[in-house]
């Protein structure tokens, strides 16, 4: 059946012309000089402050990118991007790295507040309940201009920092960890982002703690011509716990703009890390001009038994989406978690899924995907979950729908399940009927029909995902979480 | 990665010998075979960098090309139609073909049932026959390098037309008897007029030890408001590599059934391409694979729902011993116009031992948005309380196990109307399983 009215009209309200974030700052930046070279890594790496170890890293990263070809398998078609026309440093002039709020440029404070991101703790203690505080990263282009609560999660001994930072501060820790889920090689985006990554977040939870606070770190792409390319690497050791979220927005462009941004999670034994974003890049205008490309590796490593990892994304932004959050099942009873939805507008493609690799026993993992096309766009989302040899045990469920409005749009599901291990179980499926026959049992006692205890089933499902993303970050979401399911096409 | 250019592998350079030495002796219309050669050339072998190919590595598994088997003599394509065995018994017309080539002996030309029409494809190529045009009904079907080799190759076959409902199930039945490995392209163009009514049985079976490449293509226009029942059955020899096309353009208001069972060849690949070409029309595939040791079995499938208002049931199961490997990749596609669609698609797999691997890609692409399109993959071990439920009822494990698979398999299987043909298939799968326990 079509969509409803309401689904409709939510999702117009979140249509391409409806961007919101497109505002533009003006700040006087300073930028690398235009184009990829070993001279623009050296510079990139002498205004970090880097070490040595680092900047032979980024070089080896770089000759590895030169044998490289870009991807094509997606099912995506853009203008090639022209490597040697893009800054790959803009930092803003005044102050790059400023020691506190009161040395950031006035105008790049006033675009946070703008975007409605807290960056004063006072306001935030002034504002909201103590418990939902976040601590916020903000980077602005290549550099970041804050982070907030640093002084009270070090009390925790949580690190929480720029990562540029923490490659002077902790050698030891990113070198044993920076590249150890994504490879340098891992693809042509990753590797790119090797050679050139300018900031991002750096997270450290030691064993047994549980973070006093939920993280996040707000992307802000403003200048013209460049790229960003942000690295984040997040380390939760035995038994500790941390939530993250991210978000992004972009001023509004004729051009292409680049984010090829790589995240790395490392969860120890007994370890959970939840991961979060709410990706609303300029999504380009309705005839498909501007916008990002998102081409985005993120991985997580559930690396020690009972670790667990969770990815939620709310993606409604960028021109073409190439993201494929994933996670390693290594460590015995492990879990990974998925749950994504995508829409897309305009003339926006999203090619988005996850991979589930499991490597260890007993190993969980859970997809739900949610993929939303309206306009002219399509949506793929394409999965891939894996059972090794020595996966004994190994339990997967995977439930994807998609909904279709309009009939000049695109949905399409290209999952992959490969077994090697007779124990694994593997489930897969698109429709919204396997739904548990008690729950519906329970709801249509109670007077519902059984399109609204669907509907109702697996919001609340979603909704439970959800609302674990603080306000400010999360008004997409909630908008969001309100559509049904009713005119799923699986 | 087509723009990579990669070493040929002997078996590309011995099918490129192959053609260059059998072009001037193959029958008729040298112009498609070159292009579709050249088509294939252009790619090569495909390999697991192909997507379509990604499970299912041709060029690594077929390490040499066979040669193309020649006509056999009258007494022994006798002998092997008198040993052959697979689907023994069937009332059927039958269309017999040894090594490939068709035996026009074995058929009583002007005693066939009522409706039925059968023109030898050698001579219709030789004599450039009216209904070649109606060859490749799959437009997109011919870029697949599979079916592009059987077009270069093809050099023997049948175009049947049927009008009317006809009674008898034809049977096309293949049979390699070479002990030595040959390969064969066969090619079979089914023309069902409007509101006709058939059952075709198609039996493959080669003796065990020979690497024998059979790549044959079944080509189907079913008319508005027919009926089509396609029952295959792969008996390969336990070394073959069989490569199978079945390319269905259905019209309205039709029904069009194809089950595929697998158990032999040592690697099979078998692949529907469909169009839904009128509107109401249904089409049920399904298919039922067995294999063990170290057997490789792909099914692959793409439904297009060209017309609003179709219909289609897809249905795969497989069962997987030793050390064998199962493939099943499905994609529907509906495009703008294809509203009200319905299309449910499922694959599902049982590993019976350690070892086995089951590799499953259900796609879907929808471009129309009022359409229900659903598609499940599922994997497995059987389920350890129904066994025990049985075992605590008296009955050895291998026997409980050997029920469940036939349960299993039965949910394919039971679509398949005709009686007698139902219980052929059910004692393939009952031999099957006896032969494990």
């Amino acid at each position: 059946m079509p969509a409803v009215q309401e689904t409709i009209d939510q999702v117009r309200s979140i249509d391409v012309d409806q961007y919101k974030y497109g505002f533009e700052t003006e700040v006087e930046m300073e930028k690398a000089p235009k184009g990829l070279s070993e001279d623009v890594i050296r510079f990139i790496s002498a205004k970090k402050g880097e070490p040595e170890w680092m900047l032979q890293w980024r070089l080896d990263a770089y000759k590895r990118w030169l044998t490289m070809r870009e991807p094509n398998w997606a099912r995506v078609s853009y203008d090639k991007v022209d490597y040697n026309d893009i800054y790959y440093y803009a930092a803003p002039k005044k102050n790059p790295a400023p020691k506190s709020l009161d040395e950031v440029d006035p105008e790049i404070l006033k675009t946070y507040e703008k975007l409605g991101i807290p960056l004063r703790e006072q306001e935030i203690l002034a504002g909201v309940e103590p418990q939902n505080r976040v601590a916020v990263d903000a980077v602005f282009d290549s550099v970041s201009v804050a982070t907030t609560f640093k002084e009270e999660l070090k009390k925790a001994g949580v690190i929480f920092m720029p990562i540029s930072e923490a490659i002077r501060e902790y050698p030891d820790l990113v070198k044993q960890y920076l590249g150890s889920v994504v490879p340098v090689t891992d693809n042509f985006f990753a590797t790119l982002n090797s050679a050139v990554f300018t900031d991002g977040s750096f997270v450290y939870i030691p064993p047994g703690v549980r973070c006093p606070m939920e993280l996040s770190t707000y992307f802000r792409i403003n200048e013209k011509n460049t790229g960003q390319f942000e690295r984040t690497l997040i380390i939760a050791d035995k038994g500790s716990y941390v939530s993250y979220l991210e978000g992004c927005t972009a001023p509004k462009r004729d051009e292409n703009q680049l984010h090829a941004a790589v995240v790395e999670l490392i969860a120890l034994d007994d370890a959970e890390i939840k991961y979060s974003t709410v990706q609303n890049w300029y999504p380009g205008d309705s005839e498909g001009r501007g916008g990002i490309y998102n081409f985005v590796t993120k991985r997580g490593d559930c690396r020690g038994k009972n670790s667990v990892i969770t990815w939620t994304q709310v993606e409604t932004g960028s021109a073409i989406t190439w993201k494929y959050p994933s996670c390693i099942l290594r460590g015995d009873n492990s879990r990974g978690e998925f749950y994504s939805i995508a829409v897309s507008n305009g003339k926006q493609q999203v090619d988005s899924g996850t991979k589930m690799i499991h490597l260890g026993k007993n190993t969980t993992s859970r997809i739900i995907s949610k993929g939303i096309a309206a306009g002219k766009s399509d949506n793929t989302y394409r999965g891939l979950v894996s059972a090794h040899r020595k996966a004994t045990g190994a339990r997967n469920f995977t439930n994807c729908d998609s909904l279709l409005i309009g009939n000049e749009c695109g949905a399409h599901t290209v999952p992959y399940i490969e077994s090697k291990n007779a124990t694994a179980v593997f489930e897969h499926e698109a429709t919204t009927s396997k739904i548990s026959e008690d729950q519906m049992f329970y709801c249509q006692q109670r007077g519902l029909s059984e399109e609204e205890a669907t509907a109702l089933i697996v919001n609340g499902f979603v909704k439970d995902v959800l609302q674990q993303l603080p306000m400010e970050f999360a008004v997409e979401a909630q908008k969001l979480i309100s559509i049904s399911l009713e005119g799923s096409v699986g | 990665m087509a723009d990579v250019t990669l070493m040929k592998t002997p078996a590309e350079t011995a099918l490129a010998q192959a053609y260059e030495s059998a072009k001037t002796t193959l029958p008729g219309n040298v112009e498609s075979r070159a292009e579709a050669f050249e088509l294939f050339t252009r790619n090569g072998l495909p390999h697991r960098r192909v997507e379509e190919f990604k499970y299912t590595d041709l060029r690594a598994l077929l390490r040499e090309a066979a040669p193309f088997a020649g006509m056999p003599s009258a007494d022994d394509a006798k002998a092997a139609l008198q040993a052959a065995k697979a689907l023994k018994g069937t009332q059927a017309l039958e269309v017999p073909f040894v090594n490939g080539h068709f035996v026009r002996d074995a058929v009583d030309f002007h005693n066939l049932p009522e409706g039925i029409e059968i023109v030898p494809l050698a001579e219709a190529l030789a004599n450039g026959h009216d209904w070649l045009a109606k060859l490749s009904p799959v437009e997109w079907a011919r870029q697949n390098p599979v079916y592009q080799l059987n077009t270069t190759f093809m050099a023997d076959g049948v175009m049947l037309r049927v009008v009317g409902k006809v009674e008898t199930p034809v049977h096309l039945r293949f049979v390699t008897s070479a002990n030595s490995a040959v390969a064969t392209a066969t090619r079979i163009l089914v023309l069902v007029e409007d509101e006709a009514a058939v059952t075709l049985i198609e039996s493959h079976e080669s003796p065990n030890g020979a690497n024998h490449q059979p790549n044959d293509v079944l080509e189907m226009i079913a008319g508005d408001r027919s009926n089509v029942r396609h029952i295959r059955l792969n008996a390969e020899g336990d070394k073959a590599l069989a490569l199978s096309t079945l390319n269905a353009k259905v019209g309205a208001e039709a029904e069009f059934f194809s089950f595929n069972l697998v158990t032999g060849a040592a690697t099979s690949r078998h692949q529907v391409f469909a169009i839904l070409d009128g509107e109401n029309t249904k089409a049920r595939i399904n298919g039922a694979t067995m294999i063990k040791g170290g057997q490789h079995a792909d099914s692959t499938l793409v439904v297009e729902h060209a017309a609003p208002h179709c219909e289609s049931r897809e249905l795969f199961k497989t069962v997987i011993d030793g050390e064998s490997t199962g493939v099943f990749q499905g994609k529907i596609i509906v495009p703008h116009h294809a509203q009200k669609t319905d299309g449910r698609m499922m694959s599902a797999a049982i590993l019976l031992s350690e070892g086995g691997a089951m590799n499953n890609k259900p796609e879907l692409e929808i471009f129309a948005d009022d359409v229900q399109c659903a598609h499940g993959a599922t994997c497995g071990q059987l389920d350890e309380d129904l066994l025990f439920y049985l075992m605590a009822r008296g009955i050895p494990r291998k026997e409980a196990e050997s029920l469940m698979v036939q349960a299993f398999l039965g949910e394919a299987i039971e679509f398949v109307e005709d009686q007698d043909l139902h219980d052929a298939l059910v004692a393939v799968v009952e031999d099957w399983l006896r032969a494990r326990a």
